[in-house]
């Protein structure tokens, strides 16, 4: 009887050497004597344990990590493949208080099965929100999403039950579904987890999409930064067309779905959905004017679900689980799970879903166990690159849409990113301006030529250049690029430059914020 | 656009064809064609601009514009190994900064510059989805977590070892 090792192929993992251990433990049990199945997982998520190796005994399945390619003999002296005791050894997997305290909607089968196969995919519950989809009309689909209150989690949080809704309702010849995988955020990394982890569940929410609003071509816009993602998920394509999950008669029902891959070029306004539109037709990644929305008038200038990669994948258990078992995660108008990504200076980063609610401080510290340099964690950055930077003073405020609008925050795609005390913000703001300004389409002047003109007061303030003057140009220049932008890229910079310098003004070398006021601070004109 | 199309060699007009073929009939297809040529070519040559718009019935105007705004596509060829270091927040916290100046001091070139003997093309970028385990680069296509400048200096070495 060989006995199951699973060795992650998520792409993180790979990053710190998966690919040497799982060589390593193939030659070692081979020089030993010891019969092994060898699984290549995706990654459970606890990142800061990989190369993470768990072996299925008895008691289940037991982790250890994290393993370097050296570390593996002295595994197999102390007996790993029976679940023994070694300095690596993490005890079973999902006691690991990281993973055993989440709340694992999305990513239930991440890390868990083989990513490439059916077989894993049917037994931990797949497709059951598909046969089930394909149960039902269309209208009664969409509305179980949107009674879910699912909402869209790219970050503009759009109730995702009443994208469908408009695009079902709206009338045309050829109906598309699009998937946002340009998953560009720094500190966001899900996305890529599900392509590598679990990539049949988004062809399921995906054809579930379909099967709502009636269109039968779906493509999914994956970034080119990606290629572990992209040979994962064609891989899967091939394998589920096959199989007849997708292709003329999807399960025998008749009705048909397929899905077209297609490759970014490593432009991040093309996250933006519009972009992402011209972008898939084969245009320059430049925005477009709404009204019309892509619900309306989307692809080809066609009716199109156009949500984010993780969106699509919470659907499926929404159909085979219903939506008031999704609906009881969550609080207030944020309903269900987010999956959170710890990133950064942290000790321990990785994928935490958890139902909305929880604070940043819980997340931080109780997940992340505090900075990876042992420092203090001076500001928090939530939210990509157009969220904002957080002091201490607002670390409890609970992980909700709503909480974080009423600071001028957002959630946006779940991307946490930590940064201890040797952080300089003036820099983090100017940053803030400079990848704007490197990213921008072009298209609209707040945001092609303010994001330069940022810099370059920001740079001013710095050398301590008429510093009012130059707070005062700022804060005016943010307001033009807020109400004058024709997209989030211009529209949402100003959230890390105000933030920085409402929290931090003494690294632009202004007096710092009293203690007392900083926790009600509310950053201006957002 | 100024060389004529006489100069574009038979390999280049092969890889072009290949490429053309290969995305023909795909709705939208200038972007998987020009990724097609490159990946073939490692570069867009100028003269397949007048052939990919003659082929998609698009102005060489239109080629040029799309080749121009995605930082990806290039219009020269790159370096036989390309380096791409992560520049973005999450990798900024864990000294990315320090590591790109040791990068430029180590290759010798900045940014967006190919070292002398053509070994290897330097590139900054802006995630490449390994924030956990940051500072994060990609080498011909494989990323590599927690690189310190030791971790560079041996995998930009092993690069430069014949065979």
């Amino acid at each position: 009887m060989s006995i199951t090792v699973f060795v992650p192929r998520d792409s993180a993992a790979l990053a710190v050497g998966a690919e040497a251990t799982s060589q390593a433990l193939i030659h070692t049990a081979a020089a030993r004597g010891e019969e092994i199945r060898l699984v290549r997982n995706g990654s459970r998520g606890l990142i800061w344990l990989e190369p993470m190796v768990e072996v299925a005994t008895a008691a289940g399945r037991i982790a250890y990590g994290p393993v370097a390619a050296a570390d593996v003999p002295g595994l197999f002296d102390a007996g790993f493949l029976t679940g023994a005791k070694h300095e690596l050894m993490r005890g079973p997997t999902e006691e690991i208080p990281y993973l055993k305290n989440q709340e694992r909607l999305t990513f239930a089968r991440v890390g868990v099965t083989d990513p490439l196969s059916l077989e894993d995919y049917e037994a931990h519950g797949g497709w059951r929100g598909l046969r089930a989809a394909l149960a039902r009309g269309p209208a009664d689909i969409v509305e179980e999403v949107v009674r879910s209150g699912l909402r869209g989690r790219g970050g503009a949080a759009f109730p995702t039950g009443i994208k469908w809704r408009t695009v079902l309702q709206t009338e045309a010849d050829q109906k598309y579904v699009v998937c946002n995988a340009d998953e560009g955020d720094s500190g966001t990394f899900s996305d890529r987890m599900v392509l590598e982890g679990d990539p049949f569940l988004l062809i399921e929410g995906m054809a579930i999409a379909g099967l709502a609003v009636g269109a039968a071509r779906g493509y999914v816009y994956l970034r080119s930064e990606y290629p572990d993602a992209e040979r994962a998920f064609a891989a899967a394509l091939r394998i589920a067309r096959e199989a007849g999950y997708l292709g003329a008669s999807i399960l025998g029902s008749g009705r048909s779905f397929d899905l077209e891959l297609r490759r970014g070029a490593g432009a991040y306004i093309c996250g933006e959905e519009t972009a992402l539109l011209e972008s898939l037709e084969g245009k320059r990644g430049m925005v477009r004017y709404r009204p019309p929305v892509p619900a309306v008038k989307g692809l080809f200038g066609k009716p199109t679900v156009l949500n984010n990669l993780v969106t699509f994948a919470a659907v499926p258990v929404i159909l085979e689980r219903g939506a008031e078992f999704y609906r009881d995660y969550g609080m207030g108008r944020s309903r269900g799970t987010l999956p959170f990504q710890l990133a950064g200076n942290i000790q321990r980063g990785g994928l935490v879903e958890k139902a909305f609610g929880l604070t940043l401080r819980e997340l931080l510290y109780d997940y992340g166990g505090g900075s990876a340099t042992g420092r203090p964690i001076r500001a928090v950055q939530v939210g990509g690159p157009l969220g904002a930077y957080l002091p201490e003073s607002q670390f409890d405020t609970p992980l909700d849409y709503e909480a974080f609008a009423g600071i001028g925050a957002m959630l946006g795609h779940g991307g946490v990113v930590a940064f201890d005390d040797t952080v300089d913000m003036a820099k983090m703001a100017r940053f803030a301006m400079q990848f704007c300004a490197i990213e921008s389409c072009g298209k609209c002047t707040p945001c092609r030529i303010g994001s330069t003109r940022g810099v370059e007061v920001i740079d001013r303030m710095v050398l301590g250049e008429r510093r009012e003057a130059n707070v005062e140009l700022l804060r005016d220049l943010c307001d033009t690029m807020v109400h004058g932008s024709l997209c989030a890229l211009g529209g949402l910079t100003p959230s890390p430059v105000l933030s920085a310098l409402n929290h931090f003004p003494e690294d632009f070398g202004m007096p710092a914020v009293p203690k007392a006021r900083a926790a009600s601070c509310v950053t201006p004109s957002l | 656009m100024g060389e004529a199309k006489s100069n574009v060699s038979m390999a280049m007009e092969d890889a072009v064809e290949q490429a053309l073929a290969e995305t023909q009939g795909l709705d939208g297809a200038l972007m998987p064609l020009l990724h097609a040529i490159q990946e073939r070519l490692g570069y867009i040559p100028t003269p397949a601009v007048a052939r990919v718009a003659h082929a998609l019935n698009l102005s060489r105007a239109d080629v040029h514009g799309v080749i121009t705004f995605y930082h990806d596509f290039r219009t020269s060829a790159p370096g036989r190994h390309l380096v791409r270091l992560c520049q973005a927040e999450a990798c900024q916290s864990m000294g990315s900064e320090a590591l790109a100046e040791h990068a430029k001091a180590r290759l010798g070139v900045d940014f967006h510059h190919t070292t002398a003997d053509g070994a290897v093309t330097l590139e900054a970028v802006y995630c490449l989805g390994g924030c956990a385990c940051s500072p994060t680069m990609m080498v011909d296509g494989r990323l590599y977590g927690r690189v310190s400048r030791e971790r560079f200096d041996e995998v930009i070495g092993a690069l430069e070892q014949p065979g």
